[in-house]
């Protein structure tokens, strides 16, 4: 990579980074675009949750943000508190 | 049946007055439908100017939704296309002069009389889109290789469906196939695979757009304008037709080519710049 660099020949085309712009801006303009959205994740999290645990359903806190992938980069992230109250006793598979 | 079609993009200068003029001037070209052009851009028209019809307007848009004058007497009749009829924005009012109710009486009144109904939307995502889209029945979204452009065409589809509209048609607009060769512009399946939309067609980049819009004559009647052809393919699959998506290639030079350019004569050409663009 580096070896095609020093020749100013880059390996990712301007096309590329721009797809891969887009994509990740769009993930969080699809999500604002509809206020219910997270409503209905945060619904189907509850249900899923609440099998293996209880769960304080007023003090979960669920958005959509961003997390640093690595120095440069950012990508989106669900990102979902959810306070437990007690582990439910469910056999050991 | 006649059909209403919004020809909207969200953001500004991708080309929707421009899309508007040429579908409209194939599709009475093609098959002599009825054809009626609004311009809903209200505050800024432009679709007057690029159909060369700026001298001949009496009455607008907002005259015929007040009641001031009859809807007949707002239309101005392209005496170059046979059955292609303008309906101008006004000039000097804004978006708020007319509501979406009014659009949708409008629509349904011109729906009577022609084919089709092509409404050229404002750009923005206000007033002035959801007065355009009020009365549509299908919707064609223009948008250019941008990211900008692709991001707020995509907003558009959103706020579309949540409009309840199925189905939007996608236009790529000033595509440029040099660019796109070497991987500096986004291809049609990069734009289809992050829209997720129907294409309806790609227009490539154009220097006769510039020179059709100075003289006020859509470039879907010149027969030598690639954008005019990627037009009156756009026209044939909204009438229906299975008019199949081209790759866009660059031709080679042939050798005798090389040769004639050596010599600094011009190379003779398939219909312009040594390329095959077929769209």
């Amino acid at each position: 990579m580096d070896f095609l660099k020093i020749f100013g020949r880059e390996d990712v085309t301007s096309k590329d980074i721009a797809k891969e712009r887009l994509r990740l801006i769009l993930v969080h303009d699809r999500a604002n675009v509809s206020p219910k959205f997270l409503e209905m994740i945060k619904g189907q999290l509850i249900n899923i949750v609440s099998d293996y645990m209880e769960i304080e359903e007023e003090g979960m806190d669920i958005k959509l943000t961003r997390i640093k992938k690595d120095e440069e980069t950012t990508v989106p992230a669900l990102v979902a508190n959810i306070p437990i109250r007690r582990m439910k006793h469910l056999a050991k598979i | 049946m006649s059909q209403v079609l919004v020809i909207t993009s969200g953001k500004g200068g991708v080309g929707k007055t421009t899309t508007t003029a040429n579908i409209g001037t194939g599709l009475a070209l093609y098959k002599h439908r009825k054809v009626v052009m609004v311009d809903a851009d209200i505050g800024l028209r432009n679709l007057d100017v690029v159909m060369g019809l700026e001298n001949r307007i009496v009455y607008d848009l907002v005259d015929v939704t007040h009641g001031m004058c009859r809807l007949k007497q707002a239309l101005i009749k392209d005496k170059r296309f046979e059955n292609l009829y303008l309906l101008p924005a006004a000039q000097t009012k804004d978006k708020t002069a007319v509501t979406p109710d009014q659009m949708k009486k409008l629509c349904e009144d011109l729906r009577k009389e022609f084919d089709y109904v092509l409404i050229d939307c404002p750009a923005g995502i206000e007033q002035g889109f959801k007065n355009a889209i009020a009365g549509a029945d299908r919707a064609i979204i223009v948008t250019t290789p941008e990211v900008s452009a692709v991001r707020d065409a995509d907003r558009i589809v959103g706020l579309l469906e949540a409009s309840g509209f199925e189905e939007p048609k996608l236009i790529i607009n000033r595509i440029r196939p040099d660019m796109v060769k070497r991987g500096d512009m986004m291809n049609i399946d990069d734009m289809i695979d992050i829209l997720a939309i129907e294409l309806l067609g790609v227009v490539p980049e154009d220097e006769k757009i510039v020179i059709s819009t100075n003289r006020g004559e859509p470039a879907v009647a010149d027969e030598y304008s690639r954008a005019g052809q990627a037009y009156r393919n756009i026209t044939r699959r909204i009438e229906g037709e299975d008019v199949p998506l081209m790759t866009i290639e660059e031709v080679e030079p042939t050798f005798m080519d090389k040769l004639r350019m050596f010599f600094g004569l011009k190379a003779r050409r398939v219909k312009g710049e040594g390329a095959r663009w077929t769209f």
